[in-house]
């Protein structure tokens, strides 16, 4: 059974991992990426000001996901300095 | 929402192995009121993203020896009340789907979520459900 994503990056479909050059880590699900931009759909972020540690948020998303904070965030290609899946992560 | 007619051969690949189909909350409440052994659930999807593999990969991994004793599945998207109530019972857990739970003795002591089925073979995802059978209820199998 193929999926139904035609047209799309590679990533589509793909829940990822970007960071940016602020430090802020988004995850989400991938729906499409180019030269211009990242576009994640039912995604959430981590600040590095953020109470839990990056490393422990990543862990978390790891084992369980995340919540659906933004239902689609648009983020500057300029801006990202890192794109990886969110299941490659070593536990 | 997808076609019924479509999304029949996704829910007949699991329904075709043992798997129950909980399409009311009142299916799931029935389902979920026997705490006695362990069960699987899975909550199924169109998406082949992810989907595409995890049908194939629960069917090889109950091939393993040790293995959930009930089975049962909701499809996200299609059974919009089941799935509800379905993640009713792992509510700290971001929904997703497709995804899996495990349960023993009515407690939940696994979960995949849909990320760690994304781009894995058929073959990954039944390695991963196999070493959790293993390791979640080698101690209470029969």
């Amino acid at each position: 059974m193929g999926t139904f994503h035609q047209g799309k990056s590679e990533l589509h479909g793909i829940t990822v991992v970007v960071e940016t050059a602020a430090g802020d880590v988004y995850v989400g699900r991938c729906e499409d990426e180019d030269a211009r931009a990242v576009v994640l759909l039912d995604a959430d972020m981590h600040r590095p000001t953020d109470e839990m540690s990056r490393e422990d948020y990543l862990q978390r998303a790891y084992r369980f996901g995340v919540w659906n904070r933004f239902p689609r965030l648009e983020l500057e290609r300029a801006e990202v300095t890192a794109i990886r899946q969110l299941g490659e992560l070593a536990t | 929402m997808y076609s019924p007619l479509m999304v029949q051969p996704m829910r007949e690949e699991l329904s075709s192995i043992g798997f129950q189909e909980l399409r009311t909350a009142e299916d799931v409440e029935a389902f979920m009121a026997d705490k006695s052994g362990s069960a699987l659930l899975v909550v199924n999807s169109v998406c082949g993203c992810a989907a595409g593999q995890a049908r194939p990969g629960v069917r090889a991994a109950l091939a393993a020896d040790i293995k959930p004793d009930r089975l049962a599945t909701v499809f996200a998207g299609q059974d919009a009340e089941a799935t509800a109530r379905v993640r009713g019972y792992f509510a700290d857990i971001p929904p997703s789907s497709p995804s899996m739970a495990l349960f023993n003795q009515g407690e939940l002591v696994y979960f995949v979520p849909r990320h760690r089925i994304e781009n894995r073979s058929a073959e990954q995802v039944a390695e991963d459900l196999t070493q959790a059978f293993a390791r979640e209820l080698a101690a209470t199998a029969p």
